[in-house]
């Protein structure tokens, strides 16, 4: 069988239900409109050095602050950078960041989440008070203090934002463990031999799945606006990459000249990128655990 | 248990959780790649004086006894010194830390009301186009990054309408004195209230309108929450008895939504305004920025312009026990209320 004919079979196995979606209320369609907008920004964004009209980081490809016009649809700001071009490639950082710092959380989230919930006693106290500690920082602050010291990066950044994140995976996870132990087939699954590992792996990670991608989604909305927010105080990237962050840091400063497209678009695509995000996860986590509809 | 023993059962787990937060700030500052002395400076510097500078810090000595060094002066209110000009980082945090109060209780107030408000038309107008509305506010509010909000406020209300200043806490030149006692002058820092102990209303309205826009920004960013937290809470409420009890005796809908319903979901909403004390406090270093609003979290991205660590890890500590207390208060003022907790 040819690659494409088993594409082909997954996305024919596929559709019934994404049609469905739309016939499961609020979540499914918070699914669609997120997962639209998502895919949309990430095509965008792949695409990028193709629809560009200008080079993003080349200076003076217009008049500085130019308003929107024909030849620059969303203007162009202090260093006569061309917005639109911005706008379009701006992404990049966003989504590298983002899923970095979530596949750091799950790395670390999801096998001490397991393991130590499984084992309970002293290891589950210990992981849940220095879990519970770090949950209880204001995220930003300590993403600042990490990213200080670290210094600037697309690697630095996740790894700030991950280390807030981590304590989310770990308490829902921790909270779905404690109750999965106690199942009967856990039991047996026990009785029959299972080592530890096996029965984590086997048995009580794939009950805990849909929590994780659930968690992970929303994760991405918050991956997104802490990113911003490092940015924001100063702890970006360098001017060299576009980054819409950086457009609403420096675009601050233009506001009393009333160059309002500096940051009205990279504000939008920052909110547009983080409300995909929102919706998507909130839907899944409404899908998976569907209590009553509210 | 009695709240009492509840009290100290809180307290005595608060202590191991703050050590760990001083740790993981030290940690953070001393351990990470790249010594923060030598950080400071960007580029080389000759070792004499880069030895020079960190004796001045106390920085010289092995990691143990500044680990030590640092517990003890945090356990007498020393925040470290200055990386720019050895001086106090405690004395700088104590006359910011009163703006900061200010905009986080102003925008805590506009949050709760927001969100309540919000929330408690949606819940009594259950799936209709407006109760949808207010649901889609509620999620967009929060993928807002507070910066955004707040450089879009600035821009309409700061600068094309000109209703209120675009930053800033104060007209230059004025502070408000507080209450005067015999040519003493007791003030709070907070310029709200010191304006009104003060008996000034001229300095009120501008305190009330420099502290607008910022707390607008921070409040609607934070309100989702509480609109979800309220619809739901008065969902469950509005099918319980003692509602239908109230409607057939005749009370008008209002008073059973506002009066009855919603006096039921302020336990979960006290609880949820600790939860989100850490997020607001967040918040404001990201506000106080956009706005200039002179207060902690203004000086924290200050310091870090200047790569100055101890002042970072002082503020970040300070950030952490703050937050610790109130949730701790919180905790406490929850079980007195509702005595199932103590169990």
């Amino acid at each position: 069988m040819s690659e494409d004919e088993t594409y082909g079979r997954i996305f024919l196995r596929l559709l019934p239900r994404i049609r469905g979606l739309s016939k499961r209320g609020l979540a499914g369609w918070a699914i669609l409109v997120g997962g639209t907008i998502v895919s949309l920004l990430a095509i965008m964004t792949v695409l990028a050095p193709w629809i560009s009209p200008y080079d993003p980081i080349a200076i003076n490809v217009g008049p500085l602050l130019s308003p929107p016009s024909s030849q620059y649809p969303l203007g162009t700001n202090h260093l006569g950078q061309d917005m639109l071009s911005r706008v379009i490639s701006g992404g990049a950082i966003m989504f590298q960041v983002s899923i970095l710092s979530v596949i750091v959380c799950l790395l670390v989230g999801v096998p001490i989440g397991l393991f130590a919930s499984f084992k309970g006693g002293f290891t589950d106290k210990m992981s849940s008070l220095v879990m519970d500690s770090i949950y209880a920082f204001p995220g930003l602050v300590l993403a600042i203090a990490i990213a200080a010291m670290l210094g600037p990066g697309v690697v630095n950044m996740a790894l700030s934002i991950a280390v807030v994140y981590v304590p989310s995976y770990f308490r829902i996870i921790r909270s779905q463990v404690l109750t999965i132990k106690e199942l009967p087939y856990v039991d047996a699954a026990r009785m029959m031999g299972a080592k530890t590992r096996t029965t984590l792996v086997s048995y009580i990670l794939p009950n805990v799945v849909p929590s994780i991608v659930a968690v992970a989604t929303i994760n991405f909305a918050d991956a997104i606006l802490t990113a911003a927010g490092l940015t924001f105080v100063g702890l970006g990237l360098s001017v060299s990459t576009p980054d819409w962050g950086w457009d609403l840091t420096y675009g601050r400063r233009l506001l009393t000249s009333g160059a309002w497209w500096v940051i009205a678009f990279p504000g939008l695509m920052v909110v547009l990128l983080a409300l995909g995000f929102t919706l998507l996860g909130e839907g899944l986590s409404e899908l998976f655990s569907p209590r009553l509809e509210k | 248990m009695s709240l009492k023993s509840y009290i100290i059962a809180r307290v005595l787990l608060t202590i191991p959780m703050i050590m760990l937060l001083l740790t993981f700030v030290f940690l953070i500052i001393r351990v990470l790649p790249g010594d923060p002395a030598s950080l400071h400076f960007e580029k080389n510097v000759d070792p004499a004086t880069l030895l020079a500078f960190k004796k001045q810090l106390g920085m010289d000595k092995p990691l143990p006894i500044q680990y030590v060094d640092y517990l003890v002066g945090l356990f007498h209110g020393d925040f470290g010194r200055s990386m720019q000009d050895f001086s106090p980082v405690s004395q700088q945090i104590f006359s910011a830390f009163p703006a900061t109060l200010e905009l986080a209780l102003c925008s805590t107030i506009i949050m709760v009301v927001l969100g309540v408000f919000l929330g408690a038309v949606a819940g009594r107008s259950y799936n209709t186009m407006r109760d949808h509305s207010i649901r889609i506010f509620g999620i967009t509010s929060y993928a807002i990054p507070v910066f955004f909000l707040g450089e879009v406020l600035i821009m309409v209300f700061g600068i094309y309408l000109r209703w209120f200043p675009a930053g800033g806490r104060m007209y230059p030149g004025i502070t408000p004195l507080g209450l005067s006692i015999g040519g003493t002058h007791y003030a709070t820092g907070l310029y709200v209230l010191d304006s009104l102990l003060e008996g000034n209303l001229e300095k009120l309205s501008y305190a009330i309108r420099y502290l607008t826009l910022p707390s607008l920004a921070l409040g609607t960013v934070l309100c989702g929450i509480f609109i979800r937290l309220t619809r739901s809470n008065m969902l469950e409420t509005l099918q319980l008895d003692f509602v239908a009890a109230a409607r057939a005796r005749g009370l008008k809908e209002r008073t059973v939504v506002y009066g009855y319903a919603l006096r039921n979901a302020f336990l979960p909403i006290l609880t949820m305004m600790g939860l989100q004390f850490a997020a607001l406090l967040a918040g404001a270093v990201l506000t106080e920025t956009t706005f200039s609003w002179p207060g902690l979290g203004r000086y924290l991205v200050d310091r870090i312009s200047f790569r100055d660590y101890t002042a970072i890890q002082g503020v970040v500590v300070f950030f952490g026990l703050i937050v610790t207390i109130v949730s701790l208060v919180v905790d406490i003022l929850y079980a007195y209320l509702d005595p199932r907790i103590r169990l």
